[in-house]
């Protein structure tokens, strides 16, 4: 089944490349909310009705000239999937945990590097995504502006004249885009300026969100900006203006590095070290636990104070150490505590097999 | 940053909203934030909306192809023909149930969307194969601006190729 290709992998393929500003910005995504007219919207939809949004999308991904993006695309559907398969692909942020958990008919259909993910039946009948290493934003929106166009044109999206694409929820109707990019802001926390920074980017109209805290933290100082306005603005507007923030935000987390380095170098390498040590020897690791070090050790690797460890190990790791990958690895169930041993076990295992070889 | 409702956990949502003309911040936990029912920018599953629904709404076979829902008895209020979905309910869980809603509870949604938005009306993309006329309205009124700016710099040589152009879309429009 070519679903173990999703599951086993923690990287995407299109992460392994390269992105711009990948010292900092992980990736950038941009997900376009559609539906399709004459139907209810999915909360409401009958079980045929869901079926027959999904049958409709196979047919018009069987059409020809299949735009280059969605070649060898598959579509999976969450009917077929094992919780544990649905759990690896929610911690890949290729599907999100309403479509896992709470849809109907839910579907999604995956490119094979996993750049493009269109889920179907979730909030809303298809949500097109489109992600991008790094700072590119713009790449994204184009990517997913040629996949709604060539979905448009075999599919009737309900759309007004005054009121744009009509979404689900109110918070996405107009052009139903929600842009984000995700950043590595370790110097910004250490040296507590990040809670200076988040009402300045807030006051423009973006949101900014923790992400990967089991409950409400923020772990390995990974953050989630995004727009939050969706209608009254161009679509160019609010990716411009994404932009423009995530690079003021690069530039702060530059100077706060360059600042760490000028007046507690010594402390920075004993901090980014004694965490490499940690991950390197340590018996039983908690997912907070090993997130916090995880970003170190990614910190050290990008101010050039760590060597012999690429960063894209380290952008591996915080997805494989998560409870369904964990479980996935060991073919088995497996409570906290197992959890946090297996944990501790695969980073110690993938860093001396990262060290020896490749 | 705590959170400003409880004091006690991390602030990991920051946004603002704009509250009877007034720009307000926002810095609340994860659990706060789903207790007031904010639903966030990324946050995909606010919270169930299913199970909520089903005790809202006996909506079981109403949806069913072709067929009417229950016309609106006023005293409910707004309700949406086609769905059934009246607009205290929406107003409970934040959703639509079809896109025939928003035409039902038009004149209850402009402040709603200056609210979220800031602006209540589509200045984004339009689709290409059905947005035809529109898209050609758009043009028009981009045009009609340059127009204007050309003749005010006095430029008019510009600004009848302009005209002549509205006059073109103008006609196709008319067609
Ligand atoms: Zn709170
Ligand atoms: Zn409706």
């Amino acid at each position: 089944m070519s679903l173990q290709r999703f599951t086993q992998d923690a990287l995407s393929e299109w992460m392994r490349g390269k992105g711009p500003r990948s010292d900092i910005v992980i990736s950038s995504r941009v997900r376009l909310a559609r539906n399709l007219s004459g139907l209810p919207f999915p909360m409401l939809a009958t079980s045929s009705q869901s079926s027959d949004i999904v049958r409709r999308v196979e047919e018009a991904l069987r059409s020809d000239n299949r735009p280059a993006a969605l070649d060898k695309a598959e579509l999976i559907r969450m009917d077929d999937l094992s919780d544990l398969e649905k759990r690896v692909l929610v911690e890949k942020h290729l599907i999100s945990p309403h479509l896992a958990e709470e849809s109907r008919h839910g579907a999604v259909v995956l490119s094979p590097n996993e750049a493009v993910s269109i889920m179907i039946n979730e909030e809303d009948h298809i949500r097109i995504q489109c992600l991008f290493p790094g700072l590119q934003p713009q790449e994204a929106w184009k990517l997913a502006d040629e996949l709604d166009d060539w979905f448009e044109r075999r599919l009737t999206y309900a759309f007004s004249e005054t009121t744009g694409y009509l979404t689900s929820c109110p918070t996405n109707v107009g052009t139903g885009i929600r842009a984000s990019v995700m950043v590595h802001l370790p110097a910004l926390a250490m040296t507590q300026q990040i809670n200076r920074l988040f009402p300045a980017i807030t006051q423009v109209g973006l949101a900014v969100r923790g992400i990967y805290g089991e409950g409400s933290e923020a772990l390995g100082n990974l953050y989630q900006v995004s727009n939050q306005v969706t209608l009254g603005q161009r679509e160019e507007d609010i990716i411009e203006k994404l932009t423009g923030v995530v690079r003021q935000m690069i530039q702060h987390e530059h100077s706060a590095r360059s600042r760490l380095r000028e007046i507690s170098l010594t402390k920075l390498e004993d901090r980014v070290h004694r965490s490499y040590g940690i991950l390197s020897h340590a018996r039983v690791l908690s997912s907070k636990e090993a997130m916090e070090r995880l970003s170190d050790v990614r910190l050290g690797i990008d101010m050039g104070l760590i060597s012999g460890v690429s960063a894209n190990v380290m952008n591996e790791l915080m997805v494989l150490t998560q409870p369904g990958f964990l479980q996935t690895r060991a073919k088995q169930r497996l409570d906290a505590e197992e959890r946090d041993i297996r944990r501790a076990g695969m980073i110690r295992e993938y860093l001396s097999m990262k060290r020896e070889g490749q | 940053m705590q959170c400003q409702e409880c004091g006690k956990r991390p602030a990991t949502l920051h946004y603002t909203k704009i509250i009877n003309g007034e720009k307000m911040e926002f810095h609340l936990c994860e659990v706060c934030a789903k207790e007031k029912g904010e639903q966030m920018a990324g946050m995909e599953a606010g919270f169930s909306i299913h199970n909520l629904l089903s005790g809202l709404l006996n909506l079981d076979g109403q949806f069913a192809e072709g067929q009417p829902a229950r016309s609106a008895s006023s005293s409910e209020g707004l309700r949406c023909k086609t769905c059934g979905l009246t607009y205290s309910q929406f107003s409970k869980i934040g959703r639509f149930g079809c896109s025939d809603c928003y035409k039902a509870f038009a004149e209850r949604l402009d402040p709603l969307f200056r609210r979220v938005h800031g602006h209540t009306t589509h200045r984004g993309k339009v689709p290409e194969r059905t947005g035809g006329k529109l898209r050609i309205r758009r043009e028009i009124e981009r045009l009609k601006q340059e127009l204007s700016a050309r003749i005010q710099k006095e430029e008019f040589e510009e600004a009848a190729r302009l005209r002549d152009r509205i006059r073109e879309l103008q006609a196709k429009l008319d067609s």
